[in-house]
């Protein structure tokens, strides 16, 4: 039962500037990720999930404690690569720039709330999913092309739009777009911000039921941040509840929906409206 | 012969937070051992905690103090302290569980929903899809009914889907919440004669029985849950 750990956090933390004084977004957060592992991460706006999200993703930088991903060697890669810590995996901040883009754009996901800021608007559907493999060298147009068409069809897009530019697909379509773009490298940990978050419910419920698939087929590891508690039921194993910047409480999903322990997480539990 | 589920000075008190504090104790103290074989019926009146402490024998529900350990892989494993993937790979592999009511994943259909343990068990789709059909034939859920989703189905044949999902993967330890509760008899038989090969192939079942014919047709011993009840 304990094959490699994927990813460990330990008492990370970020603070930021208000007004004048350095006020804690999100502190002393510690969890351990295997892979194939969907973790949710829920709370309230302003709770600091999503910085928490950057901070594990490496697009910030913690100011306490520590993030460690286990970072496999770079294909047809000489480059000396940093001494591994006593669990085989390497703490983000001691990689170099270039390292941790190499790492973002081929075995980690990103996927955002707002599909804009996750796509490259000005060219093509097919160019936004075969961008990430042009840069991990990839020139033939005629397979570039192919991944896109069988990634489109994967993620349910018509591949009749593919040379469309994205702003002319509905938000449903952006976010399946973003999705492909972002799987096409088979990365092995996907972070989402909120991926359902501003689309109609039938087309959030038709996106979760391609997200709970494509999870399970790819046993992708995924840490998503949502404050919709029936999209962490639906495709977590575990989840993470935010307040404040603290955890306040952590684990089995089930358990904690259903016997929800900290007085934040019954608050939240009994909150919700059932149809 | 050891047990294959144990529960050790188990105790549930539930706290609202919401209601300035207010401790809600359910049991405490509750010691019990299952064995390979045998169908443990727990008892007490509505309200006595008997679905709570199934619950926390399938760890849905925390312990408060005290532990459930189970018998996994040749191995004891502390299902009260184990990690979240501990806790879902002694599902998948070892504890099986039929609740209440069925909570299914919307819009997946009846067929899929009952070959998903076998799924994940490593079965290839055909094959969990083929047996998952022999047992929604053995529980006479009408074959037009397997492609739709269940969420439109009467409360009986909710209820032989989740027996169905909850009984494919054989795993050996079964946890039975009221399966009988909402079938006409029949169907009663049906699940009274599947109890019965689960216990042949040496399944340890706990379960909760309304109707005394079915407890008395499978259990082979009642756990009285009243007795650990706590006063409020």
């Amino acid at each position: 039962m304990n094959d490699d750990l994927l990813l460990s956090v330990r008492g990370a933390g970020k603070q930021f500037m208000q007004g004048n004084r350095l006020r804690w977004a999100c502190r002393d957060v510690s969890f351990d990720l295997y892979p194939g592992e969907v973790l949710a991460v829920v709370g309230e706006s302003g709770s600091g999930k999503s910085t928490l999200l950057r901070l594990l993703a490496s697009r910030l930088a913690c100011d306490e404690g520590s993030v460690h991903y286990d970072v496999r060697e770079e294909a047809g890669s000489a480059s000396a690569v940093p001494a591994r810590g006593a669990a085989g995996l390497m703490d983000l901040a001691d990689l170099s720039e270039a390292r941790l883009r190499w790492l973002a754009r081929t075995d980690w996901g990103f996927v955002e709330q707002h599909a804009r800021d996750g796509l490259r608007m000005n060219v093509s559907g097919g160019a936004n999913i075969g961008e990430r493999m042009m840069a991990l060298g990839a020139r033939h147009y005629g397979k570039l092309r192919g991944q896109a068409l069988t990634w489109m069809e994967r993620v349910e897009l018509d591949v009749d739009r593919i040379d469309d530019l994205p702003g002319n697909y509905s938000g449903g379509m952006q976010q399946r777009l973003q999705i492909a773009r972002n799987l096409v490298t088979h990365p092995r940990l996907v972070f989402m911000d909120e991926p359902t978050t501003g689309l109609d419910v039938s087309v959030q419920a038709r996106l979760l039921d391609l997200l709970r698939e494509l999870v399970d087929q790819l046993h992708l590891a995924a840490v998503i941040v949502t404050h919709d508690l029936a999209v962490a039921r639906l495709l977590a194993h575990r989840m993470l509840v935010m307040k404040d910047g603290l955890v306040v409480e952590q684990g089995l999903t089930d358990r904690v929906l259903d016997d929800p322990q900290h007085p934040y997480t019954q608050l939240l539990v009994s909150s919700v409206l059932t149809p | 012969m050891t047990a294959l589920l144990e529960a050790s000075n188990l105790s549930k008190t539930f706290t609202l937070h919401g209601r300035g504090g207010l401790d809600l104790p359910v049991f405490a103290g509750i010691e019990l051992s299952v064995y390979p074989g045998e169908c443990l019926a727990l008892t007490g009146h509505s309200g006595s905690g008997k679905s709570s402490l199934l619950r926390c024998l399938y760890g849905n529900y925390g312990a408060s103090s005290g532990e459930v350990r189970i018998r996994h892989q040749d191995q004891w494993v502390s299902l009260s302290g184990a990690a979240p993937r501990e806790v879902l790979e002694v599902r998948r592999q070892t504890l099986g569980y039929v609740s209440q009511f069925l909570r299914v994943i919307p819009r997946v259909s009846t067929l899929d929903i009952v070959a998903e343990p076998l799924r994940r068990l490593g079965v290839a789709a055909d094959l969990a899809r083929s047996q998952a059909a022999q047992w929604l034939v053995r529980l006479n859920l009408h074959e037009r009914l397997w492609h739709l989703p269940p969420a439109t189905f009467s409360g009986g044949e909710q209820q032989r889907v989740n027996i169905a999902h909850g009984l494919i993967a054989g795993q050996p330890v079964l946890l039975l919440d009221e399966p009988t509760a909402s079938l006409d008899a029949d169907n009663r038989r049906v699940v009274v004669e599947l109890i019965h090969a689960a216990r042949e192939r040496g399944a340890a079942v706990v379960g909760i029985f309304h109707d005394d014919e079915v407890r008395e047709a499978v259990a082979s011993r009642c756990f009285d849950v009243e007795q650990y009840r706590k006063p409020l």
